[in-house]
């Protein structure tokens, strides 16, 4: 029985109630969430419903987007999602994986070391720091370009891609034309410096992501691999780059989403022409960026077409992620060995 | 170093100076990381068919010299050796020696069992597929788990997860994947210090049968591991008399001698239990 002199006592009630009403709250804000998310995607499909009613799959499959007329139909839209996302992830991925690997795998912090030891400087109380440091500093400037606003990539696009890459494009036009990736010339706004963007956009979060599952990697894989004679070409890719393949994916996974969803930037970029084609210089649209600049103008009829195409948004994004969870489970047991 | 030919059997070369049983001879006259000096003078011969354990305080650079035996320490930023290892008639550190082929002869158990996040067989099967093994891989493998005292407990499970396994069977999962390429020399870091009594008895067991193949190096931190299982001791200790913490080796020799006639007043006191 607890004594006066005792300093081991049960929870006083104070004690009792605070991790009640913390655990109720943790459990509230979790199912507010939920329940958020379940009342966006309601109210879109409701409000889409008529739209969906009135021109059923044809919407689908059409390509003519006419207010004027009534006549709305989204497929060069649903393409040009798709086209511009999946380019913009296979750079994104390849800039972005490298990236995480250059800044995981202590490449840089070597070659500041290495340069320090030109000078001597290697081990001086506060030059030997530096490696760790430079390394630290270029992840930080990596995951700023994710706080960069939509717009502003958007302005940089229109004023310094556009005319950078023009050149290239008139001369890839002029000499390999017969190739479809270069059919059409570049006029301007397009697909190519819409999915530059676009990559540059999305790199932070497949590198940061990637960085982190590549640290969560233990030390004593690594060792493990070395150990058996491994060079670190061998290493990377035999064991940590498997090992954190789970967590990599994940974060192209989610740039991924964020591709397909990207607005401001591509509303100013990509050209918001309703054409379907595979040429990178061509214009074209996409599903967001057509939502953005046709709500300001849209009829109360017209709201619910445009329901109809953020709806159509929803499900090109639900099912990326579901086919992306999916992935992962399926090369986890591939690469790890089933699990018992 | 010859070419990375796994089981290439040539003849051990020595330089002349040392005994021909000796496999390798470490040669460490003062090891830096950066500017601190973590170990000087420690002379050990590593034997063929024999067990060499070294003991010591914890921070006396039992492991630093161990992992000196395999250039493992050049994977950590400013370590700096002077001094040197010889291993078949060569100096490992010599200007012209890769450290990664180094290792490919001189294989490593660490203290921490550290199977790969793969299937049992593609563990073992590591090391072969990086020396570009042609013969039958899965005899390899099968053999190897056989020489590490663990194909009856994995047979059937060859393809699940290593990380599956116990912790014992984990660790001789990294023993089999540590000699499935015949290295000459086997390195063991405390590879018990992770483990409960009984699977450090089945390692125990398992070291005495693989010193028939192996020359075999241990670290351990456990006195009557390294009286049942060695055959040499080398005991470091720690000077701290310049302020700094440096280890060196104190005494040498046959384990029947160290821990029943220590010649060494630090080695007598450390055997008695009256530091540690």
């Amino acid at each position: 029985m607890p004594t006066e002199t005792q300093i081991s006592k049960p929870p006083s009630r104070t004690q009792a109630i605070t991790d009640t009403a913390f655990r109720a709250l943790c459990q509230g804000f979790t199912w507010l969430v939920a329940v958020i998310a379940v009342i966006i995607v309601l109210k879109i499909v409701l409000a889409a419903l008529p739209a969906v009613r009135q021109y059923g799959l044809g919407f689908l499959s059409g390509q003519v987007w006419d207010p004027n007329k009534k006549l709305y139909s989204i497929l060069p839209e649903i393409w040009g999602t798709l086209y511009s996302s999946v380019l913009a992830l296979i750079f994104g991925t390849a800039f972005g994986v490298a990236a995480a690997l250059f800044l995981a795998e202590g490449f840089t912090a070597d070659a500041v070391f290495a340069l320090l030891k030109i000078v001597n400087l290697q081990f001086h109380p506060f030059w030997g720091k530096l490696p760790v440091q430079v390394e630290n500093l270029l992840s930080n400037l990596i995951e700023l370009l994710a706080a960069i606003p939509s717009v502003v990539y958007g302005l940089w696009g229109l004023f310094v891609i556009i005319p950078l890459v023009r050149p290239a494009c008139h001369w890839l036009h002029a000499d390999l034309g017969w190739i479809p990736l270069f059919g059409t010339d570049l006029s301007g706004p397009g697909m190519l410096p819409a999915v530059i963007v676009l990559s540059i956009m999305i790199l932070p979060t497949i590198t940061a992501i990637g960085r982190g599952a590549l640290l969560a990697v233990p030390t004593r894989l690594r060792m493990a691999a070395y150990g058996l004679g491994a060079t670190r070409w061998e290493a990377i890719f035999a064991v940590t780059l498997p090992t954190a393949s789970r967590g990599i994916f994940g974060g192209i996974v989610l740039a991924f989403g964020r591709a397909l969803g990207e607005t401001m930037a591509l509303a100013m970029l990509v050209g918001n022409a309703n054409v379907i084609s595979v040429s990178l210089f061509s214009p074209a649209n996409t599903l967001a960026a057509l939502l953005a600049n046709a709500f300001p103008e849209a009829s109360p009829k017209d709201v619910g077409v445009l329901m109809y195409a953020a709806t159509v948004l929803l499900v090109i994004t639900l099912l990326v992620n579901v086919a992306g969870a999916y992935i992962v489970q399926f090369t986890a047991s591939e690469l790890e060995g089933e699990k018992v | 170093m010859p070419t990375a030919e796994i089981a290439s059997q040539e003849p051990v070369s020595t330089n002349g100076k040392v005994d021909p049983s000796v496999v390798m001879d470490c040669n460490i006259e003062n090891l830096y990381y950066g500017s601190f000096k973590a170990v000087r003078d420690t002379r050990i011969p590593v034997q063929k068919n024999a067990i060499t354990a070294f003991i010591g305080p914890s921070g006396c650079g039992k492991s630093t010299v161990l992992r000196c035996m395999n250039r493992m320490n050049d994977l950590v930023r400013g370590f700096r050796l002077e001094g040197h290892v010889q291993f078949r008639g060569q100096d490992i550190y010599g200007p012209k020696i890769d450290p990664v082929a180094v290792r490919r002869f001189i294989g490593m158990v660490f203290q921490q069992p550290n199977p790969f996040a793969t299937s049992v067989y593609n563990n073992v099967a590591f090391g072969l597929r990086l020396n570009n093994f042609k013969g039958n891989k899965a005899a390899k493998v099968e053999e190897a788990l056989k020489s590490a005292d663990l194909w009856d407990e994995v047979k059937d499970k060859l393809n699940e997860s290593g990380l599956s396994l116990s912790g014992g069977q984990q660790q001789r999962l990294c023993i089999a994947r540590a000699i499935a390429t015949e290295p000459e020399v086997l390195l063991l870091d405390e590879p018990c210090s992770a483990l409960d009594p009984v699977a450090t008895r089945s390692i125990e067991e398992l070291m005495k049968q693989l010193k028939a193949r192996f020359a075999i190096a241990i670290v351990t931190h456990n006195l009557q591991q390294a009286q049942r299982v060695s055959d040499k001791t080398g005991f470091l200790y720690v000077d701290t008399s310049e302020g700094s913490r440096t280890g060196y080796l104190v005494e040498f020799g046959d384990s029947n001698q160290i821990f029943h006639d220590p010649k060494q007043k630090e080695t007598q006191q450390y055997i008695k239990g009256e530091f540690s």
